[in-house]
């Protein structure tokens, strides 16, 4: 059975990002866990940073190295495989032709690796989300919302933090635990 | 130095998302026209599959004809997209924002018209083509040949293909989040869907940044490759004098990008015009365009004269023969002239001048122009070479393109205008947080001295 948490969002004005980081400050200094119980939502993409945060750290890089290795095999298994199953005997000449192999194995390499990128940047941007939690469409009219998800005995500490910190709008909503 | 009009979030999305959450009353008699047209290329398709390929002006020994060059016309102009996005995202250059996207479908639309042009129509029954391609008969173990072209193009185009949708769905995400706030109803839902739940935390732009870096990185190889196997088309048939040259590659690829560029200028003065996107796109982007155009221009007119010189250099009469065709014989001779002022000497020349690099309507004639030049360039590297009467030859003859041939021509670019079109109904075709990183803290200048210069902050 889904088990929910009690989630909020402190909605800040456009150019606040002084008083977001201000918030984020006292937050920290109220013994919340930056991540698994904050973070900022912004509606575009700001320098690493702004609103002091640590520079979030993913593996994403090895996902396309598995996708050439893969598309690499495939490759191979197929252009020699079909070579050695529908041999074209010609005198003078061996049965696996390399060049054309090298082309196809290439293609085959790189879509690999754009495949298991691709699929990379969605597990790691922990997509797809399917429930949105605590959220405000005003974040992509350039509005910066700071999310706090913690346990109910917590949460009302979090909502003053926030609200004493300039938030605009406090909202309470709930999030998949 | 860079023209930079400072915009809040909301005017990004408001300018940028007017003709997607509404309707221009342009947008449907065009849409309908271009479909229209389109229908009428697929009616001749069919004809032609009902009556076969004698329809065409195809006959020995002109057997590639308009398809083949309509083919690799389209392949070329669907490089630059990535090349223009790729490169200038890997060099973080300011003045890409609003070009990428726009870039990246058409390069998605021109490989589909590619698609059409050649597997659909060119070999004449499509379904063969799949059979060439993929396995057929396990029962009797054929397989396809791996050491045909008809093998190479395909693996070549598709991965192509399915790197650059990918690509453009990839850098989709944020902004379809933009859309999803501003709909209401079953839009709303679609678009919420679309977004796969997009919020906007740090962690979700970090991985958006890096994924426009590192599948920049990943596509431009391909992109080199898919245009090198086109040329190899050409370049592996020792029988064709004029197309069996090692050049070939890097002067297809160049000639490519060169042909590519210019499309994108040509949409980006398109996309002004139509939506009016000028607070955006500014004189100051046609400018860098226009500078970009004349080296990349240069480059492919000095890729062009080595092929040139590498064929005379050889000495060999059916070599010599064949240039002769092409520059002193009617109509080849008109063509080549046609080719070599569209495709040079009149836009490189205009472009030198900042006016024409800063004025939309010389840049839409210029780069228009450049396509016309390109699009004769691959018709007289195809046509004249296997039109000239070579030794041993039972049956001479030349080509007459028919008129199925056109309309089919014709409905790959209204193809590739009616899906510019649909998609930017239904998807930004400027990415929005792009632009509005380009706007993050305000109207950035910094001061040196007593003079105040545009800052930029790299992403």
């Amino acid at each position: 059975m889904m088990q929910f948490k009690r989630s909020i969002i402190g909605v800040f004005k456009p150019n606040t990002e002084d008083t977001v980081a201000d918030a984020m400050d006292a937050l920290k200094a109220g013994g919340y866990e930056e991540n698994t119980e904050y973070e900022v939502l912004t509606g575009t993409p700001y320098p690493e940073g702004v609103f002091g945060e640590h520079e979030p750290k993913h593996t994403l890089f090895r996902y396309p190295l598995i996708g050439a290795a893969c598309g690499f095999i495939i490759g191979l298994v197929l252009t020699s495989g079909t070579q050695l199953a529908y041999p074209l005997v010609t005198g003078g000449k061996p049965i696996l032709s390399i060049p054309p192999m090298a082309i196809i194995m290439y293609e085959g390499t790189m879509l690999g690796a754009i495949l298991f990128t691709v699929l990379g940047i969605i597990i790691e941007s922990r997509l797809p989300r399917l429930f949105m939690g605590a959220y405000d469409p005003r974040i992509t009219e350039g509005w910066i919302g700071v999310t706090v998800t913690t346990s109910e005995d917590r949460i009302a500490k979090a909502e003053e933090i926030l609200g004493k910190s300039g938030a605009h709008e406090i909202k309470r909503g709930w999030e998949k635990s | 130095m860079q023209e930079h009009v400072q915009l809040t979030q909301t005017e990004v999305n408001d300018i940028l998302l007017k003709d997607v959450l509404g309707m221009p009353k342009w947008w449907l008699p065009a849409v309908g026209f271009f479909l229209v047209v389109f229908l009428a290329g697929g009616a001749a398709f069919g004809y032609m599959l009902n009556k076969g390929v004698g329809v065409t002006g195809l006959n020995r020994p002109v057997m590639w004809g308009f398809f083949m060059v309509n083919f690799v016309f389209w392949i070329g102009i669907s490089h630059a997209g990535i090349m223009i996005s790729a490169i200038l995202r890997l060099t973080q250059a300011e003045w890409r924002r609003p070009l990428t996207r726009a870039a990246e479908v058409l390069t998605v639309f021109s490989l589909t018209s590619a698609l059409m042009a050649a597997p659909l129509v060119h070999v004449g029954r499509p379904w063969r083509a799949a059979l060439w391609v993929f396995p057929y008969d396990f029962e009797r173990g054929i397989w396809p040949n791996v050491r045909s072209a008809f093998v190479w193009d395909p693996s070549a185009v598709m991965t192509y293909l399915t790197a650059s949708t990918l690509f453009v769905i990839i850098a989709l995400l944020p902004d379809l989040a933009v859309i999803r706030d501003r709909t209401t109803g079953l839009a709303h839902k679609v678009y919420s869907f679309l977004c796969l739940g997009w919020r906007g935390t740090p962690r979700q732009w970090k991985l958006q940044g890096v994924a426009g870096i590192l599948l920049s990185a990943l596509v431009l190889p391909v992109f080199v490759s898919v245009h090198s196997i086109v040329s190899w088309d050409f370049a592996v048939q020792i029988g064709v004098e004029g197309w069996h040259s090692t050049i070939f590659a890097p002067y297809f690829i160049i000639g490519a990008i060169h042909s590519g560029v210019s499309a994108v200028a040509t949409v980006m003065v398109v996309m002004v015009w139509l939506y009016k996107w000028d607070k955006v796109l500014t004189p100051d982007h046609l400018d860098s365009i226009g500078r970009l155009l004349i080296i990349v221009a240069t480059i492919w007119f000095f890729a062009f004269f080595l092929e040139w010189v590498f064929a005379l250099y050889t000495l060999e009469k059916p070599d010599i023969a064949l240039r002769e065709l092409q520059v002193f014989q009617h109509p080849w001779m008109w063509l080549f002239i046609v080719f070599l002022i569209t495709a040079y000497f009149f836009p490189v020349p205009a472009w030198m001048f900042k006016k024409v690099r800063r004025n939309m309507l010389w840049m839409f004639i210029t780069t228009i122009s450049v396509n016309i030049g390109m699009w004769l360039e691959r018709f007289l590297i195809i046509i004249p070479g296997l039109s000239r009467r070579q030794p041993f030859e039972f049956m001479w003859g030349t080509y007459h393109p028919s008129m199925i041939e056109i309309l089919m021509v014709i409905a790959t670019f209204a193809w590739v205008m009616f899906g510019m079109l649909v998609f930017a109904k239904v998807f930004p075709l400027i990415p929005l947080f792009d632009i509005k990183e380009g706007m993050v803290g305000g109207p950035h200048k910094i001061k040196i001295g007593r003079k105040e210069v545009p800052a930029s902050i790299r992403e």
